[in-house]
């Protein structure tokens, strides 16, 4: 199975731990990927806000590179990443004005995108075309006894769900058990984090993370798996603000692919762990 | 005591704004909005919104530019998408908002300081020079410009982005930054052709 790669400037970035999880548990079931030559910024939730065409055309000379390529499927593990590149195939495929545009303006610089390859996300690769079974025969340290919430965030199931429900996607429930670990009962699986409101709007964006945080820990939840570099920022890295505005909710927030990288027995420079700002103790006890 | 009218005058509108914007792709469905409410229910931010999505609805169907434009709501969206799945009328309500986005930055009608907008220009900008977003560079620049002493209570983020090694001062870049700009122009020529 060989996928082209579309990381973003996330996983590059504060996000570098998905990506340095990823890779290796991708590679250890069999899985090549190759990272799309010189691709650029997706647009993110940012671009749409000043100019609906340019962020199409951006996101488009992505995927003009990987019909380039000859690879029909990308793999992409952001969220934001994954949304806007099918967003953008979905505008291709039912504007005509739109699909117009974009290919003048990629013609100018010789590519050209007929929205011929698939955009997935690594769930849907692991769950369709890679399958539990195959996973569960690379686990050598079952995460057993580890509570686990599965936190999806918004944008990967709304609004194109392709491969999981709206509102109750399992997904990453199903590979979470799979993996040993016990997934609690959750019900804000894909209630928003915040987005960038943390940063511009704090009183409302950390409030979002605060009552996640919360809820999984008065669940029992060890840890939250999440799928989404931003969310992962959120529920990590703004712990300490939540914690001076409301009280400590100190519970890890690590990437669904970690907790594969620790079921599979992976080294830890590629479950990387130490990327986490809260401490990662209740998942160290769990694996002990 | 400042006393505001609170129910607005027909005079207030701008007729023909909700038409137009129901003519842009993705929009269409506004049309057949029957105000239920699903929209504000759902939303994890309407408790901070001066309209509510649904009232945001109705606003620019009746035409009611100035107020949609000017209000926080369109900037409050995070673009969860958790209205538009759950309109039973399958109003993209989301686009809506990006449109509605759109339209108060090309008519300069958002608040100048306000982090939310000045962070999607920031963005936009940083797409156009180097192809790609370096997170660090791209939130300075959002505190320079809109209140830079805040900057200051992100040290401490800053000093754990680095002990956990994901700090970085490098802004990434593209190869083909030329090919992106050709792009980006290219659409430029096209919609003001559209538009001629």
């Amino acid at each position: 199975m060989k996928y082209a790669y579309f990381p973003g400037c996330s996983l590059k970035g504060t996000g570098r731990a998905y990506e340095e999880s990823l890779l290796p548990v991708m590679k250890h079931l069999g899985v090549e990927l190759q990272e799309l030559d010189d691709w650029n910024c997706c647009g993110a939730t940012a671009y749409m806000a000043v100019d609906e065409g340019k962020a199409c055309a951006a996101a488009a000379r992505n995927l003009a590179i990987a019909e380039k390529s000859g690879l029909q499927q990308i793999l992409a593990p952001c969220s934001a990443c994954y949304l806007v590149l099918n967003k953008t195939q979905h505008y291709l495929h039912e504007y005509p004005a739109m699909r117009q545009t974009v290919s003048r303006a990629l013609a100018t610089v010789g590519l050209r995108c007929d929205g011929s390859s698939a955009v997935r996300h690594p769930l849907d690769v692991l769950i369709n075309d890679i399958g539990l079974e195959a996973v569960k025969q690379k686990i050598t340290r079952p995460l057993k006894g580890l509570k686990v919430a599965p936190y999806y965030g918004c944008q990967i199931v709304r609004p194109y769900a392709t491969f999981d429900d709206q509102s109750n996607p399992t997904t990453m429930d199903r590979l979470l058990e799979t993996l040993g670990a016990t997934v609690i009962k959750w019900p804000l699986k894909t209630k928003c984090c915040g987005g960038s409101l943390t940063g511009t709007l704090p009183e409302a964006g950390l409030r979002l993370s605060y009552i996640l945080l919360k809820e999984a820990i008065k669940r029992g939840a060890d840890v939250i798996a999440t799928v989404c570099p931003l969310c992962q920022f959120n529920l990590d890295a703004y712990h300490p603000k939540i914690a001076a505005k409301w009280e400590p909710v100190p519970i890890p927030t690590v990437y669904f692919s970690q907790l594969m990288g620790l079921a599979f027995g992976l080294p830890a420079d590629q479950v990387v762990l130490n990327r986490g700002m809260v401490p990662m103790k209740p998942l160290a006890a769990a694996m002990a | 005591m400042e006393i505001k009218r609170t129910i607005k005058y027909e005079a207030d509108r701008v007729p023909g704004f909700g038409r137009d914007v129901m003519s842009v792709p993705g929009c269409e469905a506004l049309e057949h909005c029957i105000q239920c409410g699903t929209c504000s229910g759902v939303c994890p931010l309407s408790i901070y919104m001066d309209y509510t999505p649904r009232q945001v609805m109705e606003l620019v169907r009746s035409d009611f530019k100035n107020e949609v434009l000017q209000s926080h709501t369109i900037w409050l969206c995070a673009s969860c998408y958790a209205c538009t799945t759950e309109c039973p009328r399958q109003i993209r309500i989301t686009d809506i908002m990006y449109e509605l986005k759109q339209r108060a930055i090309k008519e300069e009608v958002y608040p100048k300081r306000f982090p939310i907008p000045v962070l999607a220009e920031e963005f936009t900008k940083m797409v156009h020079d180097y192809g790609r977003i370096s997170e660090t560079w791209l939130v300075t620049k959002m505190y320079l410009r809109t209140n830079p002493m805040a900057a200051l209570g992100m040290a401490g983020l800053g000093m754990n982005l680095m002990k956990t090694g994901r700090f970085s001062l490098k802004q990434d870049k593209i190869e083909h930054r030329e090919e992106l700009a050709k792009i980006m122009e290219a659409v430029d020529h096209e919609n003001g052709k559209a538009k001629a």
